[in-house]
């Protein structure tokens, strides 16, 4: 019987992965008018229902990716994976009016920096406060909180161990998930409601599944804005941290 | 054609990557520097060029907008795929250093997106635009 469901997961992966997130949505909304009163967007209950998920996944499991790591539900993986993903935030640039995207323009580039260098200071003085002096874990761990793909990308390149490796994918996640969850939340105070914004907004956050998914529970509309910059930060972090940002930590740890 | 659509998306995205990860090589970082950004380029050129010409037909609109229509299924997925047990069990530092990340963040955002003049939300601009346009965007 068991056997039967896994063969099935394998043949017809990306089906039942439709299947799945088809039900995840079907649920959602109804939760968000009857239990939110409509206050928390249908799209964010299904994307916390989504990490819900994941944590049972993984939880059963002992893997890394999630729901995914039920061979029945491997398709969700497929669904969800960078392939595809990135298909539809390219689609999504369809509808991306050039002219807001143009007076965004120079603002989008210093959130970009701004948004590299503040969470790298944050992870370096976490880092230090937990006890961490080597001027190469303190980057990695710094790199971690730029983006999780910054942080193993960082610490490979300067010779991180695996643990503080481990760490800062663990940071760049929490980073991404929490973003994803208070995005919604928060929008309405930080004034997160236009195309200008939005792409301040995806060049300060970074991490490209922490904005989109923030931006899609919060407004549909505003997501190729935030991705457009948001998609900038991973291949600027990866050409900062590992050199700039590793030298001058390790110019202020010299000393220990 | 419909296919006409999902193929110069697909044309769009690979040469968009392509061009992300030679950025990668030439930067001599080891990841793609904003191959997405770029493909999201290409494809908006696209469309201003097909619309001078006369050629943005639906069946390109209907292949390119099915993708962007299921764009937050696909988000969800993705969050059902995220190691969520690591980053809940990180420990303290993992906690510490996210959570700050994140409100040092909004924080930051808040203080230069309301610095400048307010801009035309979203709906605003949609209303004004409704008379022109013919189709509303796709509801999930």
């Amino acid at each position: 019987m068991i056997d039967m469901f896994t063969r099935l997961g394998t043949a017809e992966g990306l089906i039942i992965a439709f299947a799945t997130i088809g039900v995840i949505m079907w649920v959602s909304y109804p939760l968000s008018r009857y239990l939110s009163f409509g206050r928390i967007h249908g799209s964010a209950i299904a994307i916390m229902i989504g990490l819900a998920l994941a944590f049972v996944g993984g939880t059963m499991t002992g893997g890394q990716r999630g729901l995914a790591d039920i061979p029945f539900f491997a398709g969700v993986g497929l669904m969800g994976g960078a392939m595809l993903r990135d298909f539809a935030i390219v689609a999504t640039a369809f509808e991306v009016d050039v002219a807001h995207a143009k007076k965004a323009g120079v603002i989008g580039a210093v959130a970009l920096v701004i948004g590299t260098i503040l969470p790298f200071i944050v992870g370096v003085l976490a880092g230090l406060a937990f006890g961490y002096r080597d001027a190469v874990s303190l980057t990695t761990l710094g790199a971690g909180a730029v983006t999780y793909i910054v942080g193993p990308v960082t610490g490979t390149a300067i010779g991180a161990s695996s643990p503080v490796i481990a760490l800062s994918i663990a940071i760049g996640v929490l980073k991404a998930v929490i973003v994803m969850i208070v995005t919604p939340i928060v929008a309405p105070l930080v004034r997160l409601d236009n195309p200008r914004a939005a792409m301040i907004f995806g060049g300060i956050t970074g991490t490209v599944s922490g904005v989109s998914g923030g931006l899609a529970a919060t407004d549909r509309r505003l997501v190729p804005y935030g991705s457009l910059t948001a998609t900038f930060h991973t291949g600027f972090g990866c050409l900062v941290a590992p050199s700039i940002l590793f030298f001058i930590v390790r110019l202020f740890t010299q000393g220990e | 054609m419909t296919i006409s659509g999902v193929a110069l998306l697909a044309l769009c995205t690979l040469v968009g990557t392509l061009l992300g990860d030679f950025l990668g090589i030439a930067l001599d970082v080891q990841a793609n520097v904003g191959g997405v950004g770029l493909a999201m380029l290409l494809l908006v050129t696209a469309r201003v060029y097909l619309h001078r010409a006369g050629r943005l037909s639906d069946g390109v609109k209907l292949g390119v907008g099915f993708w962007a229509a299921l764009y937050i299924p696909i988000v969800v997925a993705m969050a059902a795929t995220q190691n969520v047990v690591a980053a809940v069990e990180g420990g303290p530092m993992v906690l510490v250093a996210g959570t700050l990340t994140v409100l040092l963040n909004f924080v930051v955002f808040g203080v230069i997106s309301r610095s400048g003049p307010r801009q035309e939300t979203m709906d605003e601009i949609e209303a004004r635009e409704l008379a022109a346009r013919t189709a509303g965007i796709p509801k999930l």
